[in-house]
């Protein structure tokens, strides 16, 4: 069988597209299959970073924008002191440099965090605990807090009582932590 | 030497015990990626900071200090010719990008080949478990072990709103990747695994089949994992893995059921014949081999075949990888010679079986 793309060479690519609930087949060679998309090499790496690198680049601003306001500040200006990763280079390899970067181009961040992870832009696990300081105490101070919100919508006055407890004594040792590092 | 033992043996040791579920479920894995906090990552570090990072595992290694875990034994890239390289990478032993990135990365690898730990990888540590079967939490109670125990050595990349900081921002977050490999012969072939994985996406989770994308996984293989590591917790990510997986078995056990009621004679003729061509090819390709081999071993799941233990799929899955078939031949082969040798080992291996 012939390839239906170039009507030269042999046809090796076999697939079956569902489109809209329309079956159709399709039958070209591997230079016209790579070349119109049907195949992806299992080069995972490479696709990632292509799309990874779009959903920076249209964070940018759009040449439209760039045209309505030439104030806009050059988004090379952008560049980790600690690293010097540009913006630029960030967006173009998809990668960070250090840890110093998260801070550098947090502003940009959300929006990107945001579609990789389903919406999320904020950690919710693990906590080192040398690295994590008092994290550990305020995230067991908030959780109390919920869990105190709760006891008292539920009338629960005596456990409330007890889980307040709980969160000044944490609290207090928080004070004490802070009042320690300076 | 014990690099000669990592080469010889086309399975890990612990692929050879058998997990829960593990006529569905491979193998399960957690992998977590960490920084130091005071180098930039290997992708930009100077060779300087990249021999930092380096340093400390080989003093922390001479110090023996990863003794608690099972003699570990550390190897480095740049003494790995290509070939062994290519092996440790076919084993799950190390990535291909750490193959690639030679001269200042290393592993350490436990004796048993279930933990690996790739020293300037993408990130400056990519911690990694293998449990044979379907056994997630374990995994992750493991990894948080030995994560915690470096930690204490370490000054981490972390940050309060983000997480573990990583090079790539797909892995920020918990860094933690949670992957199951399962055989899934019955949905495959029954195109019900297409159909299914739009809704597993919807909850954060990719299936990919092993041998690339596509309608038909060649060799029936998928490996489930998490896409999100961020804003969900290393609990929360393992239980919706655990609760999908748990599913696909279910389903995976329905469709064989149906087909051995529905076309258990064509199944038979199927498994039968592939057990054929495995027996007597002389010449084959590593794909028709992943899909015969997926075939045998779901012939032995289902009884169709008893001599033979149900561990040939993975150990020849590996074991006819082209890194392996050129370390067993001492020589670099073409793929055609390839082809010859592969169908020569599938061969031999199957006989030794049949003897026994």
């Amino acid at each position: 069988m012939e390839c239906q793309e170039c009507h030269q060479r042999q046809a090796t690519v076999h697939l079956t597209q569902v489109v809209n609930g329309q079956k159709s087949e399709v039958h070209v060679c591997e230079k016209c299959a790579k070349e119109n998309g049907y195949m992806n090499y299992g080069e995972e790496n490479f696709t990632l970073n292509d799309l990874l690198s779009g959903l920076f680049h249209s964070e940018a601003p759009s040449p439209l924008k760039d045209k309505s306001s030439q104030a806009y500040p050059k988004k090379t200006q952008l560049k980790c002191s600690n690293c010097g990763l540009t913006y630029e280079e960030f967006a173009r390899i998809g990668k960070f440099g250090c840890a110093e970067c998260y801070q550098t181009f947090d502003e940009r961040l959300n929006p990107i965090l945001r579609r990789v992870h389903s919406g999320n832009t904020s950690h919710d696990g693990k906590i080192p605990k040398r690295e994590g300081g008092n994290l550990h105490l305020r995230k067991e101070v908030e959780e109390y807090k919920l869990n105190l919100r709760q006891l008292i919508e539920q009338e629960e006055f005596e456990e409330a009582a007890k889980v307040r407890d709980k969160i000044r004594f944490l609290e207090g040792q928080l004070h004490k932590g802070e009042d320690g590092d300076e | 030497m014990s690099l000669q033992q990592f080469m010889n043996e086309a399975i890990s040791p612990w692929m050879k015990q058998e997990g829960p579920d593990s006529d569905i479920v491979m193998s399960s894995r957690i992998r977590l990626a960490r920084n130091f906090s005071q180098y930039p990552f290997p992708i930009i570090a100077s060779e300087d900071s990249l021999d930092k990072v380096l340093d400390f595992f080989s003093q922390e290694f001479k110090k023996r200090s990863f003794r608690d875990y099972k003699d570990f034994e550390m190897v480095q890239m740049k003494a790995l010719q290509p070939i062994e390289k290519r092996v440790l990478v076919e084993k799950h032993l190390i990535s291909p990008h750490l193959a690639e990135k030679s001269d200042k990365s290393a592993t350490l690898i436990s004796q048993n080949e279930q933990v690996s730990i790739m020293i300037n990888e993408e990130d400056h540590i990519r911690i990694q478990l293998y449990f044979p079967g379907f056994q997630l939490d374990q995994a992750l109670e493991q990894a948080s072990q030995l994560d915690d125990w470096l930690e204490d050595k370490i000054d981490y990349a972390f940050d309060e709103k983000r997480g573990y900081l990583t090079s790539c921002p797909t892995n920020v977050g918990t860094g933690m990747r949670a992957s199951v490999m399962m055989h899934l012969p019955a949905l495959s072939m029954t195109q019900q695994i297409n159909r299914m994985t739009p809704a597993i996406n919807q909850l954060g989770l990719v299936v990919r089949g092993i041998y690339g994308e596509g309608s038909e996984a060649v060799g029936s293989i998928f490996q489930i994992s998490n896409q999100i590591t961020l804003g969900k917790s290393e609990e929360d990510i393992v239980e919706d893995l655990h609760s999908v997986v748990k599913q696909l078995i279910d389903q995976e056990r329905r469709a064989r059921d149906a087909l051995m009621r529905g076309s258990g004679i064509q199944l038979e003729d199927r498994i039968f014949r592939s057990y054929g061509v495995l027996k007597n090819s002389r010449i084959i390709e590593s794909k028709e081999a992943a899909k015969c081999l997926s075939d045998l071993r779901l012939g032995i799941d289902l009884g169709f075949i008893d001599h033979i233990p149900r561990t040939i799929l993975n150990e020849l899955m590996v074991l006819t990888q082209p890194g392996f078939l050129q370390q067993y031949a001492e020589a670099t082969l073409n793929p055609e010679e390839r082809d010859i040798r592969r169908a020569s080992l599938i061969r031999e291996r199957l006989q030794l079986e049949s003897e026994e």
